[in-house]
């Protein structure tokens, strides 16, 4: 018996990884929303702006979820686990015991009380219907889904403020030369930017910025980061320190293991612990955590990758953005380019700028192994 | 093994270029999906698998028939 605990992306593909290399034992998979995997990326763009209709969101057709011979417990969200008995305790009073479990519960959106955010299909559906109605709405946060969700907005017709303590959106996520990018075209495409300056509190009528500024509004959104969903497992006994922390196998424990948003593990090439919240990595973490379920013991050693779309861009990153930055081609005025991000002379990072698969042709050039600490990868693993 | 592609979900990462370099291929102008080969041969079914699997779009879909 194998239980994975979260319906989303990783806790999907642990499944499809686990029967595809052979594994037929019962598998199941429990859920905290009452839905079927379903996918997030799309939730921020085609579902707030409805050129989806929801159910387009569902990871997999019905015909390839029956297929797959598991059994899915929904709406019940974990609420404890016994590491030496390996069982999880759901909020309905369920006890699930298992020879391997696999924790994939993801990120818990940080808040403010009475402020809407968008995690959740539901999330987002509500969002969609308070944005028909806003006549001025502010996005708090300057990262991915912050700067996602003010260009949906903006792309709904409400006028909408991006405010944040960054000099230009996903500043960290981009380097600066691209943020800056970004910010133009945010501000061309009709976006306020109010960037650099902390926001100190939210009532109903906007926000108050450090400043002194006041950003009227009658809708906020709240998108200023999120933890990783581990409050269950506090007195279970794991090591949590931002994220469930893993070996270089994803393991936490005999017969536990942790695949996406909420894992954080050994990167073996890197040579420290790492956690990524992107939609690839819950995917290939979930195959590999599958693999050493199986047997396979092998470390997890991925290159990071992850996408945003936003307006008429489509941006793609892969490994990680460095100090040194070149544009090696096309060109910024053309808002078409490659740029590769270099740290001490090698190659940390590859990003595209409507050019997806031209970036994704220099990723075999991106070395990892640019930290002055040893790495200890496998031969070939990299 | 029959495949289908998204190209409406399909988000350009290329992923499934990178395992199946022989059914799938990316537009050069904007990286969208290209599907060289909808009936691959029963050799490359298990990397399609995977391929389908991984796509972090859900823009692939694999039937038996």
């Amino acid at each position: 018996m194998t239980l994975v605990v979260g319906a989303s992306a990783a806790g999907l593909a642990t499944a499809e990884a686990l029967r595809r290399k052979g594994y037929t034992g019962p598998l199941t998979i429990l859920g905290s929303e009452p839905h079927l995997p379903y996918d997030r990326p799309p939730l921020s763009k085609q579902v707030l702006s409805g050129s989806w209709a929801p159910d387009r969101v569902a990871l997999r057709s019905a015909d390839a979820l029956a297929a797959l011979d598991v059994d899915f417990v929904l709406g019940d969200p974990a609420v404890h686990l016994d590491v030496v008995e390996r069982a999880v305790h759901t909020a309905s009073g369920r006890v699930l015991k298992a020879d391997n479990i696999v924790l994939a519960t993801g990120l818990r959106p940080r808040t403010l009380p009475g402020q809407p955010t968008l995690r959740t299909l539901d999330d987002a559906l509500a969002l969609r219907e308070r944005f028909s109605q806003a006549s001025r709405a502010v996005v708090v946060g300057d990262g991915v889904l912050g700067a996602e969700i003010a260009a949906t907005a903006r792309q709904l017709g409400v006028p909408v403020t991006l405010a944040g303590p960054q000099q230009a959106p996903m500043a960290l996520q981009l380097g600066p030369l691209v943020a800056a990018q970004l910010a133009s075209l945010h501000t061309s495409s009709g976006v306020e930017l109010r960037l650099g300056a902390a926001v100190t509190s939210v009532s109903e009528d906007g926000v108050l910025l450090e400043t002194g500024e006041v950003l009227p509004a009658d809708l906020v959104v709240v998108a200023f980061g999120s933890a990783p969903a581990t409050s269950w497992l506090e007195d279970s006994g794991l090591v949590l320190g931002d994220g469930i922390v893993c070996d270089s196998r994803c393991r936490a424990a005999e017969g536990i293991y942790a695949a996406g948003d909420v894992a954080r593990w050994h990167h073996e090439t890197l040579g420290r612990l790492v956690r990524l919240e992107n939609r690839t990595n819950a995917t290939e973490m979930g195959i590999a955590v599958a693999g050493n379920i199986l047997g396979a013991d092998e470390p997890y050693v991925p290159v990071p990758y992850f996408w945003t779309d936003q307006f008429d861009a489509k941006i793609h990153v892969h490994g990680f953005v460095g100090p040194e930055v070149s544009v090696v081609e096309g060109s910024l005025a053309e808002r078409r380019f490659v740029v590769r991000y270099h740290r001490d002379g090698e190659l940390t990072g590859v990003l595209g700028w409507n050019m997806p698969k031209q970036a994704r042709l220099h990723r075999q050039d991106i070395s990892l192994r640019c930290r002055a600490t040893v790495a200890t990868s496998t031969p070939g693993a990299a | 093994m029959k495949i289908t592609v998204d190209q409406d979900k399909c988000c350009g990462a290329g992923t499934c270029v990178l395992l199946a370099p022989d059914v799938f291929d990316q537009r050069d102008e904007d990286g969208i999906v290209v599907l060289l080969d909808s009936s691959p041969p029963a050799a490359l079914h298990s990397l399609v698998d995977e391929a389908a699997s991984v796509c972090p779009a859900a823009a692939i879909t694999v039937s038996s028939s």
